[in-house]
């Protein structure tokens, strides 16, 4: 596992302190290579999101380590995340949330490159360049995030997490805000950038067919653990533990005859 | 509920001994001999020797935290010791002035609280002209000082109308129309300022709770309009506007001082501006005591009404 | 995803309006504010070279002249004074006063604001702390006791009023900080590796700003209000002219010349007026000025726009013979018209001068004990449309056109006492959200027993509380008598989608309407709530109409299939043809965005898809 670009070993994270005290990861450990995707699939409450967040340092860690690079990234200083910037971004669920309201696309898209200190002049093009890249007019920049629809505006936000060319890119849930249709396009949209850049992406997600669409490798989260992980394939069609026969069972398909086999296979587990 | 409580509790007695202490110390401060050269200030020709002998008299020589406990434990056992001016004892003096700044307070408060949910209610239930009449009442009243308001009252239902007594205080047990005819003017003058903000307060909250996903679903079950808003609607809004009142009732006690002056009232607010030009810092204190007491009061027990109201308070 | 309510995203939020600026000078009250808070400043530096007289000058000859007759333009007061000078004069004090306060209490507050919400933890505790004894501190007895005791200087008391105010500040600052770092944006920024200083420059000053602004204008309003009191209490020198002071003085006379309270009252009520009304303008400019319209206000727009019918469909007839005599219409043909018949409704929302149609003429069927999916997308109308069928619509919306009929019975039109009785018994409605869909100040129970006896008035309280209990047996609750007397906050999202359900089929309505009622729960949860919605169904034989946007809930599901897009029905059948043989386009679009049939994406690259 060497030529991991992303190691997590052992991860314990937990919030609050003394009696409130709440674990939400139990011994998480997962590697990530360089331009793959890694799925990580679980309900709410499962300890994804604080897994995604910890990877990227917005959550501290309690136990154990984060390498990236062959570097121990568990508890960087503000220079340190800032260096890091630069090999490791981020994209979240909510796409009206994730862009500031009130300043225009090219402010957000400027703020990564500004914090890497890159001149003004050069930041222009480097946008200008990234506008095409998610196939958006560069006439928008000039305009408020807040005159987007949701899946421009998480294009707005690829956009962001590209700025600095990083090898790795946290999805935290970036469709589940979306339209269908508008979804399927922005994992294409995904999809194409990694087969250009090599980017590698941790994506969190609690839709199986996103996942399976998505990702390489899968890792299923369950109240804080990771209960298994393994090849797309073999994990979303012949999983091993219970919680993924389960969690793939009361999945929904959109084709009646199919789901009534699932309801009956899903009444069978119990 | 009653850790909730016993929190509640433990922050207003902080907050009391926190803010006495304060007090205190900005009246102490200036040290025993300059306090003691003011209240001779008649007798100016008072030599140095004079004004030490007053100071060691009246116990100011001695370190102010030393003053300050002392004091505090009287204040726990109900002595506020004695006026620097009369050597009255300060309770007694402060006795016959607490019921009318009281019913200055409560009279206000109740009068807040009716017009409020009457205003807030209808606002943002009826709309139209309620809800102008209120907007319009919110930037006036901000922009009206209450005193000139209190004048304005004076001069219309007072001294116009003849409605109402100008000025003088009538006690409840002498009269009860009398007293209420004595309080009302000052009150209403204290009243309409926090209407306009506990009302504007309320009806925010009222649209903001009528647009909540669960009024639409207890209005598919069935449930009368009129029991939406005033058992569902005005519960959940009643939590916020009960926390500006709280805010309100401290402006009143301010307001209570000015007013008491411009309707010659003789409450605590005119007695803490007497003694104050007399240099008597026990009964400022005392009057001080007062009114944090209230304030503390009043937050406890908004505090516990806002538990009672809104139960997810009461966990956190 | 978001409930598509009104079709219209509000652009909500509290950055600052590039337009700002410009919306301000369009409004005359704002410009007349601020030009008579220039003239005040102006007067309050300038005020030696602008005094007619010397303010304190005594002309004997002249005490208590009226105004507008002597040299004294605005009169004499009862020493002899020009009262125009000594206002001209007092206008330093006031403002510097005003600036004074202001700016301790913005400072102070908003920065202390800013570390305490920035930071949070000990900073935020010990803020929060001071800010609370500060709050208890009788400000005004403070003031009079420095005055009195301490004998400081106007300036010094407004200093501590600046102090004594200063928690606004600090609460609003803390407040809003907070919101700010919890938004997306901020991590995002921290992933960027912006440095602390920047993110509250970028991102925090942004958003404070405006109600900053707004609070700092209402507040120099009160510092004016209570340094003229103060002074109007005699707690200033007597040798500097103020406004508070002239106050006194006019009150002291005011059985002689009760006209003099006016000039100090005026200067003082539109200077104070003008701080306020700025205030007001930049929130008005920011938020827009609501006024809820009256119910004729309502009828007025309506009949204007779209005319009298969609009054009587929107708001309900006032007189009962419309609605009885198509009752008596219909009911003769019982039976022979599906359960629930929605044709051609239009739904529209008033604009500033013309209505926008969100639904065109939507028509849905469903039979008795049949289960018809509603799917779009964001946007589609399909909320819309079941909340004209309940009659829940937002409040502004218009129903321009069309019919809604349960059971042969014309729901539009019904006067609202009418359309009460028929909810719950008749229909029931289980909504989207299950957490925000409970009264968070009621138990369970509370609620249930609430809408089970406005169902059944002749119920009593008893046997109420038995048939919620029964219900909440029923839709698989293991302990009902604990789940009854919990609070909302106290249950789980799944749990208390159960307690939604069987609030809404406690009274054995014929049809339930349920708007994504899956859509926030877990994938387990989710199919564990459709089985529930399946047995129920065919024990009581409902109608049921689903809204979703996801085609497994109607495969799992549903017989029937609406497929709707921007406010048009596009495509309806029986859910085995519309999934295996779509006629419309779209549909066909929908159906392919499906990422069911895919194959996995394994380590290996996998062929792209056409």
């Amino acid at each position: 596992m060497s030529e991991s670009l992303l190691e997590v070993n052992h991860l314990d994270v937990v919030y609050g302190r003394g009696r409130s005290a709440k674990q939400a990861l139990h011994d998480v450990s997962i590697a990530i290579s360089a331009g793959e995707t890694l799925g990580l699939v679980g309900e709410s409450g499962s300890g994804k999101t604080t897994l995604g967040r910890t990877v990227l340092g917005l959550v501290p860690a309690s136990r154990g380590s984060i390498v990236f690079d062959g570097t121990d990234i568990t508890r960087l200083d503000r220079r340190g995340r800032r260096r890091l910037a630069t090999e490791l971004q981020a994209v979240f669920q909510d796409p009206y949330s994730s862009l500031n309201p009130s300043m225009t696309v090219s402010d957000i898209l400027v703020e990564p490159l500004i914090a890497q200190g890159v001149k003004r002049l050069d930041a222009d093009e480097r946008i200008r360049q990234l506008m095409a890249s998610v196939s958006l007019p560069p006439d928008s920049l000039t305009r408020y995030a807040r005159e987007f629809s949701g899946g421009q505006r998480q294009r707005i936000a690829i956009a962001r997490a590209l700025a600095l060319d990083p090898r790795l890119i946290v999805c935290d849930e970036p469709v589940s805000a979306l339209d269908l249709t508008t979804q399927l396009r922005v994992l294409d949209l995904l999809i194409e950038i990694q087969e250009r850049t090599g980017v590698a992406y941790l994506f969190i997600t609690h839709d199986l067919a996103v996942v399976r669409y998505m990702s390489h490798r899968v890792a299923v989260m369950h109240q804080g653990r990771i209960v298994e992980t393994g090849d797309t394939g073999v994990v979303t069609e012949r999983p091993e533990q219970e919680y993924t026969k389960r969690l793939l069972v009361a999945n929904l398909v959109a084709d009646p005859e199919e789901q009534a086999r699932r309801r009956q296979l899903r009444w069978a587990l119990g | 509920m009653i850790g909730y409580l016993a929190r509640r509790l433990a922050t207003g007695a902080f907050v009391f001994v926190a803010v006495t202490a304060l007090c205190f110390l900005l009246l102490y401060v200036r040290g025993g001999e300059a306090i003691a050269r003011s209240l001779l200030g008649s007798q100016s020709d008072a030599g140095p020797e004079f004004v030490a002998a007053k100071a060691e008299a009246l116990g100011l020589n001695r370190p102010i935290p030393e003053q300050y406990v002392d004091w505090f434990i009287g204040v726990i056992t109900g002595d506020l010791g004695r006026s620097f001016v009369s050597n009255v004892e300060v309770t007694a003096i402060m006795a016959t002035r607490i019921p009318i700044t009281l019913s200055l307070v409560a009279v206000s408060l109740l009068l807040t609280v009716i017009l409020s949910v009457a205003l807030g209610v209808g606002a943002a239930t009826r709309g139209g002209l309620v809800d102008r009449v209120l907007q319009l009442l919110a930037v006036a009243v901000r922009a009206i000082p209450g005193y000139w308001l209190a004048l304005v009252l004076v001069l219309v239902f007072a001294l116009g109308l003849r409605l109402f007594p100008a000025t003088g205080y009538v006690p409840i047990t002498t009269s009860f129309g009398g007293w209420l005819a004595s309080i009302f003017l000052p009150s209403i003058a204290i009243a309409i300022g926090n209407v306009a903000s506990v009302g504007t307060q309320l009806r925010g909250a009222m649209l903001d709770v009528l647009r909540q996903d669960y009024v639409r679903t207890l209005r598919s079950r069935g449930i009368s309009e009129r029991a939406i808003v005033f058992r569902h609607a005005l519960r959940n809004a009643a939590a916020p506007a009960f926390t500006v009142l709280s805010l309100e009732v401290i402006g009143t006690l301010g307001g209570a001082v000015i007013v008491e002056r411009i309707f010659a009232l003789p409450g605590l607010g005119n007695l803490a501006l007497t003694s104050g030009v007399l240099g008597d810092i026990p009964v400022v204190l005392g009057v001080v005591v007062f009114m944090v007491v209230v304030v503390v009061v009043v937050n406890v027990l908004v505090d516990i009404i806002n538990g009672l109201l809104t139960p997810k308070a009461r966990v956190g | 995803m978001s409930a598509d309510l009104t079709g219209t995203a509000s652009a909500a939020g509290t950055g600052g309006r590039p337009g700002l600026v410009r919306h301000l000078l369009r409004s005359p009250l704002a410009i007349g504010s601020i030009l008579v808070i220039l003239v005040a400043i102006v007067l309050a530096i300038a005020e030696e070279w602008l005094t007619p007289f010397p303010p304190n000058s005594v002309q004997i000859q002249l005490t208590n002249a009226p105004p507008f007759t002597t040299d004294y333009l605005l009169g004499g007061d009862k020493f002899g004074r020009d009262i125009l000078s000594r206002l001209i004069a007092g206008s330093r004090g006031a403002m510097v006063g005003v600036l004074i306060v202001v700016s301790i209490s913005v400072v102070l507050g908003v920065v202390t604001g800013l570390i305490a919400g920035y930071y949070g933890k000990l900073f935020d505790s010990l803020g929060s702390w001071g800010a609370a004894v500060l709050m208890a501190v009788p400000g005004i007895i403070v003031l009079i006791a420095l005055y009195t005791l301490v004998d400081a200087s106007m300036e010094v008391a407004m200093a501590v009023l600046g102090v004594l105010s200063s928690p606004s500040f600090f609460w609003l600052t803390r407040t809003l900080t907070r919101g700010v770092k919890s938004e997306l944006y901020v991590d995002a920024a921290r992933v960027s590796g912006l440095s602390d200083a920047r993110i509250v420059g970028r991102h925090v000053l942004i958003a404070i700003r405006a109600p900053i602004i707004i609070m700092t204008s209402f507040l120099a309003g009160t510092a004016l209000a209570v340094q003229a009191g103060l002074e109007f209490l005699g707690l200033s020198d007597r040798q500097r002219p103020s406004w508070g002071g002239m106050l006194t003085d006019a009150f002291a006379n005011i059985y002689r010349a009760g006209w003099q309270l006016i000039w100090p009252g005026l200067a003082l009520g539109l200077v104070m007026a003008a701080f306020v009304l700025v205030g007001n303008a930049v929130r008005d400019a920011l938020q827009g000025t609501y006024v809820k319209p009256s119910r004729r206000a309502r009828r007025r727009q309506i009949v204007q726009l779209l005319g009298d019918a969609a009054v009587t469909r929107t708001l309900g007839t006032r007189a009962a013979p419309m609605a009885a005599g198509s009752e008596r219409q219909d009911s003769g043909r019982p039976g022979q018209e599906p359960l629930l018949v929605i044709e051609e409704l239009r739904i529209a929302y008033p604009r500033e001068t013309d209505s926008r149609e969100v639904v065109h003429g939507v028509s849905v069927q469903v039979e008795a004990g049949q289960v018809v999916g509603l799917v779009g997308e964001s946007g589609s109308g399909k909320t819309q449309t079941v909340f004209a069928a309940l009659g829940v619509l937002p409040e502004e919306a218009i129903i321009a056109g069309g019919s809604v009929r349960l059971d042969g019975r014309e729901l539009l039109g019904l006067r609202p006492a009418e359309l009460v009785a028929v909810r719950g018994t008749a229909m029931g409605y289980v909504p989207q959200e299950p957490m925000s869909n409970l009264d968070p100040s009621f138990t369970v129970g509370a609620q249930l027993v609430h809408g089970i006896r406005a169902q059944r008035p002749e119920m009593g309280r008893r046997q109420a509380r038995h048939l919620a209990m029964e219900m909440l047996a029923r839709v698989g609750i293991h302990e009902p008598k604990r789940t009854f007397a919990s609070y909302p906050h106290e249950i789980s999202g799944g749990m208390a989608q159960r307690v939604l359900i069987a609030g809404a089929v406690a009274c054995e309505p014929k049809l339930l309407i349920a708007d994504e009622p899956t859509t926030a729960l877990d994938v387990t949860v989710q199919a564990e709530i459709l089985d529930l919605l399946r047995d129920l169904q065919r024990e009581r034989q409902m109608g049921v109409l689903l809204v979703t946007h996801n085609f497994g809930v109607v495969a799992d599901l549903c017989d029937r299939v609406v497929v709707m897009r921007e406010g048009v029905v596009v495509e309806h059948g029986a859910v085995a043809k519309v999934f295996h043989d779509p006629q419309h386009e779209y549909t066909r679009m929908l159906l392919d965005a499906i990422l069911d049939d895919v194959a996995p994406r394994s380590s290996v690259p996998r062929e792209r898809r056409g």
